[in-house]
């Protein structure tokens, strides 16, 4: 998966649990839980969603490795 | 005949209004059945029906505000395949109703107070519509949001025949304004001539907020709150979490929650004065502990849905429950019956909270637990201090019903268990 591919994969998961969130407003260094009101569980639904659409495990040690949408991109294009 | 009549969803909730049949005359129904959506001031709430029967008539049309107490549906009960016949609720009917030998007879005329419907002669036959409600959605169940249901009710469009997109199938709002651009709309039902605002649909984060006010000023008026605080070390807790989710797929791991609901249970009940409702000058214990767990829902507003009999369900079945019930209070797709069941309201405040809360107990309930975030302190063990990850734990009870000596014990319980939590 490319950046690009990343980034739409991660648009598209938040989307389903903010959907009313600007996403391309959203700056790339913003902390993505506190930038989009993600509580515990909102969280996990966004692992468990990308974990099934890539098979990327996520382990909860690595859930810091996803705190920004840069982040989140790089951890899931690399 | 049985009269089928709006529920009360809540201490507070005076009215709601129709947005969907899921039946329609003839259809044999269950105890528990969805029959209805009703948009109230907690959002889109699944209506049940409470004894089993043959749908006779569909007293309503689909826009109709209900208050409290309104007929909706006549049930024939004589049909359902029980000894004993339901009887109809105290209040007289306001004319005479004329009892059908059988299942199979003619569904008796609309009320005069209702307006008539789009035709639909006075005497319909029990095939006959009153909102045509679509085959689809009477099958089964649609889950769709808030803002999709009015906007559908709006548009008069059908749930049922809308692909969703959303979660799980869900349909959003932007499925229905793609269904009303491609089809031009049925007429939307008749509207009711009855003055007020007959149509308020939709989670309107303003009604809930009036809703939630008018509970706790009831609570702050009505109920001698005692408050209870302990400070539990979670770190047994959480070794707990972290050896069971390591091995684990995203979607089958446990979040603290999980762990804080089960402790929660347990102890309640062996505090059954804890757990119940004060009802007319009196406790009545609950029929089982069903923890109400409150979830905020984005954009305000705040909804706490049953988890029933939380203290016989292992871990990762409240945790399964747990999901399902925060993910249906976002959604839309809450039944009536778990906004009146739960004996007792948690609230937990989760990484991003505050460090306690001081809970406000949901009347008619006598008690409310809460857990505030989880933070790393100085910690005495063995006569050293170190660094541990402890939690607040506050408790709001009822004086009427308990005093601090049982709150206490619930409290000191619950730190017993999460200091067990590999047993849990």
């Amino acid at each position: 998966m490319n950046k690009a591919e990343a980034k739409a994969l991660i648009f598209e998961v938040l989307l389903g649990i903010a959907p009313e969130a600007e996403l391309d407003r959203l700056p790339g260094s913003a902390q993505l839980r506190d930038e989009l009101d993600l509580d515990s569980m909102d969280f996990l639904d966004f692992v468990a969603a990308v974990h099934e659409r890539t098979g990327i495990d996520i382990p909860e040690v690595e859930y810091g490795k996803l705190a920004t949408l840069d982040d989140a991109v790089a951890y899931l294009a690399r | 005949m049985t009269d089928f009549r709006m529920p009360s969803l809540g201490a507070d909730m005076e009215a709601g209004t129709l947005v969907e049949w899921r039946v329609k005359p003839g259809d044999r129904v269950r105890r528990g059945d969805v029959i209805a959506v009703v948009e109230t001031q907690k959002g889109a709430i699944e209506i049940e029906v409470f004894s089993a029967g043959v749908i006779a008539e569909l007293v309503v049309p689909v826009g109709t505000q209900l208050p409290v107490g309104t007929v909706m549906a006549r049930l024939d009960a004589a049909a359902a395949p029980r000894p004993t016949q339901a009887t109809a609720p105290a209040p007289p009917p306001t004319r005479p109703v004329a009892v059908p030998p059988a299942a199979a007879a003619p569904a008796v005329s609309p009320p005069a107070a209702m307006p008539p419907v789009a035709e639909a002669p006075p005497a319909a036959p029990p095939v006959s519509p009153l909102a045509a409600p679509p085959p689809a959605a009477a099958a089964g169940h649609v889950s769709a949001s808030p803002a999709a249901r009015r906007r559908a009710a709006e548009r008069g469009i059908a749930l049922g025949r809308v692909a969703g997109s959303g979660p799980g199938g869900a349909v959003t709002l932007a499925d229905v304004e793609a269904a009303s651009a491609e089809a031009p709309p049925t007429p939307p039902p008749a509207p009711p001539t009855a003055p007020g605002p007959a149509r308020r649909g939709g989670f309107d984060p303003a009604a809930m907020r009036q809703a939630i006010a008018a509970a706790m000023s009831r609570s702050k008026r009505e109920i001698p709150h005692y408050y209870l605080s302990q400070t539990v070390e979670v770190t047994a807790a959480l070794a707990r979490l972290e050896r069971q989710n390591s091995g684990r797929a995203p979607p089958d791991r446990l979040l603290p929650a999980a762990l804080l609901l089960r402790a929660t249970a347990l102890a309640l009940a062996k505090t059954p004065e804890l757990n119940g409702f004060w009802e007319d000058g009196h406790f009545r214990p609950g029929d089982g502990v069903h923890i109400g767990w409150a979830t905020s829902l984005r954009g305000g507003g705040l909804i706490a849905p049953a988890i029933r009999d939380a203290d016989k369900r292992p871990l990762d079945e409240l945790m399964a429950a747990m999901r399902d019930a925060v993910r249906r209070a976002r959604a839309g797709g809450v039944r009536g019956s778990e906004l009146t069941d739960p004996t007792i309201t948690v609230s937990s405040l989760g990484e991003r909270g505050a460090e306690s809360v001081l809970p406000i107990i949901n009347p008619p309930q006598v008690a409310m637990v809460g857990f505030g975030r989880i933070v790393t302190r100085p910690w005495v063990v063995d006569g050293a201090i170190g660094p541990r990850p402890v939690m607040t734990l506050t408790l709001a009870g009822d004086h009427r019903a308990s005093d601090g000596h049982r709150g206490g014990l619930l409290l000191v319980e619950i730190d017993r268990l999460l200091q067990e939590a590999e047993t849990l």
